[in-house]
C-alpha cells in the first residue's frame, strides 16, 4: 500500500493534464502556442503525458517575429524533429516586407505588427477554437484573474468584464463559430514550480538559460545581446564578452540578459531565490508603462 | 540547506488551497500581502514598485508606511475604483507548504465570485475587522463556504492593535460568530487575533497578544490537516478521451475524481452497465498498480467494451447515483434570472446535458440564513431547486463527492456560466402521474420532464413539414348533438386527404377497445383517457399528421389539459353549437347543419394558421 498523496508539483502536474484533455474533448480544431522557451518545454511534456501513448492530438504554432535568438530556431527545429512534433511556423509576411523591426519602430508597435498581429493571422488562417498557451497566474499581477479557460470573441480580444465564472474543474467551452478560447494548463504553477518539473522530468531547454559568454552591450541599464549584424549599434557601443544568461527568452533586441555563472538548473534556481528580480522585468515590452501587459493581452496577446 | 535540498523539499511539500473573504475594509489585501511579503516571495523590482506606490497612492501614505494591499490589485479599472471585483489567484511557499490563495472581494453582490473561490479550496480564512465585530457580510461568508463544502474554517480577528489588543473584545466577538456557527456544519473553526499592518499573528506570534496562546496564522496554514476533505471510497473515472495510438492499444484517459482504483479491480461503466477488469493502468512514466485521485491515468481494460468520452468508469461494487432528477442548491451568477423550463446545458463530471430547472423549494437570505418563498433566483440569490436533465448524469450527493456532486449551468444562447450547483442529499422521484394530471402545475412540469427526455429521431420536424406540405396539428371538434361532432371530424379528414394531406381521425371509442382497455369507467378513468389521447395527439402531431377527433362532451378543464399534453404543438378546438367547450374554441360554428361551409371554414383556420397552404383553386 502506498501513501496515497501526490506532492504538490505533482498535483499540479495531473491538473494541467486534465485541462489539456478537457479542453480537446470539448473543441474541434485545437493548437498548441509554441514560444521555444521554458514554459513551452513544459507545456509539450505535459501534452504528451496526456495523450500517451498517443501522439499529440494538435499540431504546435511558432511565432516567429524573425527577431528571436538564433539559438532559438535551431533548438526549435531539433527539438521538434527528436520529439516528433507537427510544427506550424507563421510570420507577417507584410511586417517583414515592410521591414518592420524594433529599432525603428519602437518596442510596442513592433511588437504589436510581428507578434500580436502575425498571432491573430495565424490564428484566423488555421480555424483554431482552442488554443494552448504557457500563461501562468504568477507570472504578472494582471494575470491572477486570468482564467483557464479564457474565452476571445471573433476578433481574438480579451474582454475582462466577459470572462465565465469557474468552479471546480468544470471548464465551460461553449462558443459560437468564429470565437475561441485559450487554455492556459500553468495556470497555477510558479516559476519555481516549472525549474522543479524541468530538473525533475529532464526537459531540455534553450542553451541560452544557461550562463556562457556572450556578446553584449549595455543599454538603459539592460544587457542586449548582439546576435546577428541587424543589430545597430549606438555611437559609443561596443559588444562585449560577458558571462550571462536569459531568464526569459523573446525577440533578442527586446530581452534583457543578467550577468550569472549559472550553468545548471540548480545553480539557476539558485540565484533565482538569492538575485530575487521578477521574471518579466527583464522584458522590454513591460515597460512601456503601467499597467501595459494587460493593455497588450486586451489587444490578443499574452 | 542546500540547493538540491530546497529543490527536494519544495517538490514533495504538499498543497493547500484556501480561501479569503472580507471586504477591503477587513484589511485582507494587507493580510495576504503581508504573508507574500513575509514569506520572501516578493521579487526586488515588486518590492521596489510598491514603495514608490505606497507613497504615491496608498493608504498608508501618511504614516509611511508599507501598502501591502498594492501588491495585489490586478486590473487597471480595479485599481482606479480602490476595489476588487474578481476572483484573484496568488501563490507562495514556505518550508512546509505551498500555498494558493482564492482572493475574493466580500461586498454583497459578489457571492458569485465567492463561491467560485471557495470551489477549489479546502479551508477558507473569514477576516472580521475588531472593532467591527461580526457583521451581516460575515455571516454571509461563512454560508457560502459552508455551502460550497469547506470543512476547515480560520476566523481571523484583523486590527487588534486598533482596538489596544484586547482579549475582552476578542472573546466578544467569538462568542458571537460561535452562534452564527452553530447552524453550519464546519469540521474545525479556529479564531487568531491578529494586526496585518503591523504583522502580528501573522508569520510570528506577537508579544503585544500574551493571552493568546494559539498559534500565529500562517503557522497554523502550515499544518493544518484537510485531508478528510477527500473522498477516497467511491472510485470515480470521468472518462475525457479514448486514446487509440494503433489496433494494439485501447486505453481511456482520465482522472481518478475520487476514490482509488487497483489493477485486477471489477469495473462498470455507465451509462452501458457493462462491466470488465482493469487490465492496465498506464502513464507516460510507466504503468501503476493503482492510481488515486487527483491522478491522472489512462485505464485499459480487459474486455472490448464500446467506451466514449463523456462515459464514467466505477467500481461495480460501487455505483454512483444515474438518474435524470435531483435536487440542488444553486447559486445564480448571471444577470439574467433563472428561467423556470428554459433549456439550459448542463455541465457535469466532464459531459454536458441539456436540462431545465423546475420548482424553486425555497431561496437562502444570504446575510440572516432564512429560508424564503420566491419564484426565481436573481444574480448572487441562492436557493434550492429541481434539476430535469434529458440524460441521466451519474452523481452523488456534493457533501459526499465535490467532483460528482457539482455541476454548472450554461445559457445556451449566450455560452455563459450562469449558476453553480451542489446536488443535494436527497432522491427525487415523479409524483404518481394520476396526481400530476389533477394539478395543473404538476402536469406542467411532468409535461417539461417528458420533453426533455423526449428522445428525437434524425428526421426534423421541419424536414417532414417540408415533404409533406403541411405542419403536424390536432383538430378536436367538441359539442354537436347525435354524432354531428363526429360526422364533421370524418368529413374533414376526407376533405384534407383529398388534398392529398396527411390526415387521420381516430375515434375515441376505439381506444376503450384498446389501449384503454385496462381502464374501467368512472372519474378517474376518465381522466386516464383524456391523458391518453392527450399523449397520443403529442405523438401523431410529432409523426407530421393532422390528427383529428371528436369529444362530444369535452368541457373547458378537459380541454385545457389536452391543451398542456399536446406541447409543443397548439390544439386547435372546433366547437359545434354554445356546449361546455365553446368558450374555449379556436372556431364556433352552428350546432347542426354540417354542410360544405363548416368544413371550408374549418379548412380556412388550418390554412390561416399556416398548417396547410392556402387553397388554390
Amino acid at each position: 500500500m502506498t501513501d496515497q498523496r501526490l506532492s504538490q508539483l505533482r498535483q499540479l502536474e495531473a491538473e494541467s493534464i486534465h485541462i489539456f484533455r478537457d479542453a480537446v474533448s470539448q473543441f474541434e480544431n485545437p493548437v498548441l502556442l509554441y514560444s521555444i522557451g521554458k514554459d513551452s518545454s513544459v507545456l509539450v511534456r505535459l501534452a504528451q503525458k496526456a495523450f500517451y501513448p498517443g501522439k499529440l492530438p494538435f499540431k504546435l504554432l511558432h511565432i516567429d517575429s524573425t527577431w528571436k535568438f538564433r539559438e532559438m530556431i535551431r533548438f526549435r527545429d531539433e527539438f521538434c524533429a527528436w520529439e516528433g512534433l507537427d510544427l506550424v511556423v507563421h510570420h507577417n509576411a507584410e511586417g517583414k516586407a515592410a521591414g518592420v523591426n524594433p529599432f525603428d519602430y519602437g518596442s510596442r508597435k513592433y511588437t504589436d505588427i510581428m507578434k500580436t498581429q502575425a498571432l491573430l493571422q495565424a490564428l484566423t488562417a488555421g480555424k483554431y477554437d482552442v488554443a494552448f498557451g504557457g500563461a501562468r497566474r504568477d507570472e504578472e499581477k494582471s494575470r491572477a484573474k486570468e482564467r483557464v479557460f479564457s474565452f476571445r470573441d471573433r476578433h481574438h480580444q480579451w474582454d475582462p468584464k466577459n470572462q465565465r465564472p469557474e468552479l471546480w474543474s468544470l471548464f465551460n467551452g461553449r462558443i459560437n463559430s468564429g470565437e475561441s478560447v485559450r487554455v492556459f494548463p500553468l495556470s497555477n504553477w510558479t516559476e519555481t514550480d516549472i525549474w522543479q518539473y524541468i530538473r525533475l522530468e529532464n526537459i531540455p531547454l534553450v542553451p541560452l538559460y544557461f550562463a556562457a559568454e556572450r556578446p553584449v552591450v549595455e543599454r538603459d541599464g539592460t544587457l542586449i545581446m548582439v546576435d546577428d549584424d541587424r543589430m545597430r549599434l549606438l555611437p559609443g557601443e561596443t559588444p562585449e564578452y560577458r558571462m550571462v544568461r536569459f531568464r526569459t527568452l523573446g525577440c533578442y533586441p527586446l530581452t534583457g540578459a543578467i550577468e550569472s555563472t549559472a550553468t545548471t538548473v540548480e545553480e539557476i534556481v539558485e540565484e533565482m531565490l538569492q538575485t530575487r528580480v521578477s521574471e518579466r522585468s527583464t522584458r522590454v515590452i513591460d515597460h512601456d508603462g503601467d499597467s501595459s501587459m494587460e493593455q497588450k493581452k486586451r489587444e490578443g496577446y499574452f | 540547506m542546500d540547493i538540491e535540498g530546497f529543490l527536494d523539499q519544495h517538490e514533495n511539500k504538499d498543497l493547500l488551497r484556501f480561501i479569503t473573504c472580507g471586504s477591503v475594509d477587513d484589511g485582507k489585501s494587507t493580510l495576504i500581502g503581508r504573508l507574500l511579503y513575509d514569506s520572501k516571495l516578493l521579487f526586488e523590482d515588486q518590492i521596489r514598485a510598491l514603495h514608490n506606490a505606497s507613497a504615491a497612492i496608498g493608504t498608508t501614505r501618511e504614516t509611511g508606511e508599507i501598502d501591502y494591499a498594492l501588491l495585489l490589485d490586478g486590473l487597471k479599472a480595479e485599481r482606479e475604483q480602490g476595489i476588487t471585483i474578481d476572483v484573484a489567484y496568488r501563490y507562495f511557499s514556505t518550508p512546509k507548504r505551498k500555498f494558493i490563495i482564492a482572493d475574493t472581494p466580500g461586498h454583497e453582490q459578489y457571492t458569485r465570485n465567492m463561491a467560485t473561490g471557495a470551489s477549489t479550496a479546502s479551508l477558507a480564512v473569514i477576516l472580521i475587522d475588531a472593532r467591527q465585530g461580526v457583521l451581516t457580510q460575515t455571516r454571509r461568508h461563512a454560508f457560502i463556504v459552508s455551502l460550497l463544502g469547506i470543512r476547515h474554517l480560520v476566523v481571523a480577528v484583523n486590527k487588534m492593535d486598533l482596538v489596544g489588543y484586547s482579549q475582552q473584545r476578542f472573546e466578544e466577538i467569538r462568542q458571537e460568530f460561535d452562534e452564527v456557527l452553530a447552524k453550519l456544519d464546519f469540521a474545525d473553526v479556529t479564531y487568531v487575533p491578529l494586526s496585518a499592518l503591523k504583522g502580528d499573528n501573522v508569520v510570528e506570534r506577537s508579544e503585544r497578544l500574551p493571552w493568546y496562546t494559539g498559534p500565529a496564522i500562517l503557522d497554523y496554514l502550515e499544518t493544518v490537516d484537510v485531508g478528510d476533505q477527500r473522498n477516497e471510497s467511491d472510485f470515480r473515472f470521468p472518462v475525457q478521451s479514448v486514446i487509440r495510438p494503433n489496433l494494439d492499444f485501447r486505453g481511456f484517459a482520465g482522472s481518478v475524481v475520487s476514490g482509488v482504483v487497483r489493477q485486477g479491480d471489477r469495473v462498470r461503466v455507465l451509462p452501458s452497465g457493462k462491466e470488465s477488469t482493469v487490465e492496465r493502468i498506464v502513464t507516460y512514466d510507466g504503468d501503476l498498480e493503482e492510481a488515486f485521485a487527483p491522478q491522472a491515468v489512462v485505464l485499459v481494460l480487459a474486455d472490448e467494451i464500446d467506451i466514449s468520452s463523456g462515459d464514467m468508469i466505477v467500481l461495480a461494487g460501487n455505483l454512483p447515483r444515474v438518474t435524470n432528477q435531483f435536487e440542488a442548491m444553486l447559486v445564480w451568477m448571471n444577470e439574467a434570472e433563472l428561467g423556470k423550463g428554459k433549456p439550459y446545458i448542463l455541465r457535469q463530471a466532464g459531459r454536458n446535458t441539456k436540462a431545465t430547472v423546475g420548482a424553486l423549494s425555497y431561496q437562502v437570505d444570504v446575510n440572516t440564513l432564512q429560508k424564503e418563498s420566491k419564484d426565481t433566483l436573481r444574480l448572487n440569490e441562492i436557493g434550492k431547486v429541481t434539476v430535469f436533465t434529458t440524460q441521466p448524469i451519474y452523481h452523488d450527493p456534493y457533501t459526499r463527492n465535490r467532483q460528482t456532486g457539482s455541476f454548472v449551468l450554461i445559457d445556451p444562447i449566450s455560452n455563459t456560466t450562469v449558476a453553480a450547483g451542489m446536488i443535494a442529499e436527497g432522491v427525487v422521484s415523479d409524483p404518481p402521474v394520476e396526481e400530476s394530471f389533477r394539478n395543473p402545475d404538476l402536469l406542467q412540469q411532468h409535461i417539461d420532464r417528458r420533453e426533455i427526455r423526449w428522445d428525437t429521431g434524425e428526421v426534423t420536424g421541419r424536414e417532414r413539414t417540408l415533404r409533406n406540405h403541411h405542419r403536424g396539428k390536432a383538430l378536436i371538434v367538441v359539442g354537436g348533438e347525435n354524432g354531428a361532432g363526429r360526422s364533421l371530424a370524418k368529413r374533414v379528414e376526407r376533405e384534407l386527404f383529398r388534398r392529398n394531406l396527411n390526415s387521420y381521425y381516430l375515434g375515441v371509442t376505439n381506444l376503450q377497445g384498446g389501449l384503454d382497455a385496462d381502464l374501467g369507467s368512472g372519474v378517474t378513468a376518465g381522466d386516464e383517457h383524456l391523458r391518453r389521447l392527450g399523449e397520443l395527439a403529442r405523438i401523431m402531431t410529432d409523426a407530421g399528421l393532422i390528427f383529428i377527433s371528436a369529444l362530444p362532451e369535452a368541457d373547458e378543464v378537459d380541454l385545457d389539459k389536452l391543451r398542456l399534453l399536446g406541447q409543443p404543438n397548439e390544439l386547435l378546438v372546433v366547437a359545434l353549437g354554445q356546449g361546455a367547450g365553446a368558450r374555449h374554441a379556436d372556431l364556433c360554428l352552428a350546432g347542426t347543419s354540417g354542410d360544405e361551409k363548416q368544413i371550408l371554414a374549418i379548412l380556412e383556420l388550418l390554412s390561416a394558421q399556416s398548417v396547410i397552404p392556402e387553397y388554390c383553386i
